[in-house]
């Protein structure tokens, strides 16, 4: 058995757990975080995208030991006091998502990029998000809440396409 | 899918590490980023009782110009090469190819190292490796050596390393003055592994090829240099003949499998169209240079 100590949405966390446990079934399972999904366990699909250190990985394809010590992001931890992040009403606000099964990796994945860039252009975002899948949306909405939310998130004003609809 | 049992150790120094390996006898394996053990373990194609992880021993993340080569510390991350503006001014081979290995995602802990010493026939490195004439630094209980990596290339999935070596670094020779280099891959979808993939890195005197490297992704059993192809480009006016020629040199020396990525007779074909687009491509940016 090995000891993992990591925060996890800023607040510290450890257990002891064995070394073959997978980050993904670690953050599951044993925090107890199910915002986190497993689509393909195998690398492909990006369903299981949580931040370590800041950079979105792919939570399948990690032990949970090779993140000791490492500071993770899950989509638990967007939300704050009650505000959702920019990014999370993005999604709202563009329609991002269908069944929903992809979008907490496709936004932890956006979160980091927009840290990163600010102000990507649509391409930029399609590029960032190659390893994650989505099998409803086609895409479009998903660029177009990540957008949303890089707007809102440098200040600038924004109307999504559910409130200019209502 | 949970891989089967095994410790694992995080060690502080490189001697440590070694250590570990030679207490182990083949038992171990080297961890770097996991992009490509960790599936192994998950589908249980590989058992290993021990993970030593590079991830906590200093010295292997370094990415600069020293003594006329390019130093890449073995845990340099495909990412890092990315977003290097060294990378993308001198070595724009080694550009092409990281940010067409897998997704971005992946490439944020799959490293150049892993992908030279996992040495898959279908990883892109080894190949932009062949064209670029790298060599392997090593490490073991006997001390350093260093290994070309022609050499270090054994079979498919076998390299020169020993079970207690170490990949330290690769090594990229600094590109003459007027040399141009790509990396041109076929895949089906993003972040596949190539159906077919050509480096190459031409050096232009004037009009004429002063120098030619080659490598081929997925053509063999391992990456592949086709030196008939390499040999003929040497003193000949790089032009689109000699540049055909070249790349029909290139597609008989390939030996490619029938698969699900397509018959070998295509693959064959496709090894000509892409050495052909990477040749114009590296004798371009030569140009430019
Ligand atoms: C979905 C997916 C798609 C992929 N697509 C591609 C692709 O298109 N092209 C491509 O090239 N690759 C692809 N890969 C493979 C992967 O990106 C590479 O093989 C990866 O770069 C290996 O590096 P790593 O650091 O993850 O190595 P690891 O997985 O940690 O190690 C791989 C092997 O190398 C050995 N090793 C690693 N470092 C050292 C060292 N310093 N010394 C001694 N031995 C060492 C390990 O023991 C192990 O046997 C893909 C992988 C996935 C999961
Ligand atoms: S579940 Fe991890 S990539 Fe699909
Ligand atoms: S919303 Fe269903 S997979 Fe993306």
């Amino acid at each position: 058995m090995a000891q993992v100590k990591v925060n996890i949405n800023g607040a510290p966390y450890q257990a002891e757990v064995e070394p073959r446990l997978l980050l993904v079934h670690f953050i599951r399972e044993v925090a107890g975080l199910t915002g986190t999904h497993v689509g393909c366990d195998s690398t492909s699909c990006g369903a299981c995208t949580v931040l370590v250190d800041g950079v979105p990985s792919k939570s399948c394809t990690l032990l949970a030991v090779q993140v000791d010590g490492g500071d993770l992001q899950t989509v638990e931890g967007l939300e704050r006091d009650g505000q959702l992040h920019p990014v999370q009403e993005g999604f709202w606000e563009e329609h991002g998502l269908q069944c929903g099964f992809c979008t907490p990796g496709m936004m932890m994945t956006a979160v980091a990029l927009l840290e990163r860039n600010s102000n990507p252009s649509d391409d930029e975002v399609r590029r960032a998000i190659s390893g994650n899948l989505c099998r409803c949306t086609g895409y479009v909405n998903i660029v177009k809440a990540i957008q949303y939310a890089g707007a809102k998130m440098r200040g600038e004003p924004v109307t999504g396409a559910a409130e200019s609809a209502a | 899918m949970i891989p089967s049992a095994f410790d694992y150790a995080a060690p502080q120094s490189l001697s440590e590490a070694i250590s570990l390996l030679q207490g182990n006898a083949g038992q171990a394996k080297v961890l770097a980023g996991g992009q490509s053990l960790i599936p192994l373990l998950k589908f249980r194609l590989a058992g290993p009782e021990l993970l030593v992880d590079l991830r906590k021993v200093p010295a292997l993340d370094h990415l600069e110009e020293r003594d006329g080569h390019l130093a890449i510390g073995a845990m340099v991350r495909e990412s890092a090469l990315e977003h290097s503006a060294l990378i993308a001014s001198r070595y724009p081979a080694l550009l092409d190819t990281s940010s067409v290995v897998a997704d971005p995602l992946v490439r944020n802990y799959a490293t150049v190292g892993g992908n030279v010493a996992h040495a898959d026939p279908a990883n892109d490195h080894p190949a932009t490796m062949l064209a670029l004439r790298a060599t392997a630094i090593a490490n073991g209980p006997n001390g350093q050596r260093t290994i070309s990596i022609d050499d270090f290339l054994v079979d498919t999935f076998e390299t020169a390393l020993a079970p207690d070596e170490v990949l330290m670094e690769l090594r990229v020779p600094r590109p003459a003055a007027h040399s141009g280099s790509a990396y041109v891959k076929l895949e089906r979808k993003v972040g596949d592994y190539a159906i077919i993939g050509v480096a190459a890195q031409v050096t232009l005197d004037g009009e004429v090829c002063a120098q030619a490297g080659l490598g081929l992704t997925n053509a063999a059993p391992r990456a592949l240099r086709p030196r008939e192809a390499e040999t003929f480009l040497v003193g000949k006016r790089l032009d689109e003949e000699s540049i055909r020629h070249a790349a029909e040199l290139a597609a008989s020396a390939a030996d490619p499998v029938s698969d699900l990525r397509g018959p070998a007779d295509y693959k064959r074909a496709m090894v000509r169209t892409l050495t052909t687009r990477a040749l114009r491509l590296a004798a371009q940016r030569a140009r430019q240079a």
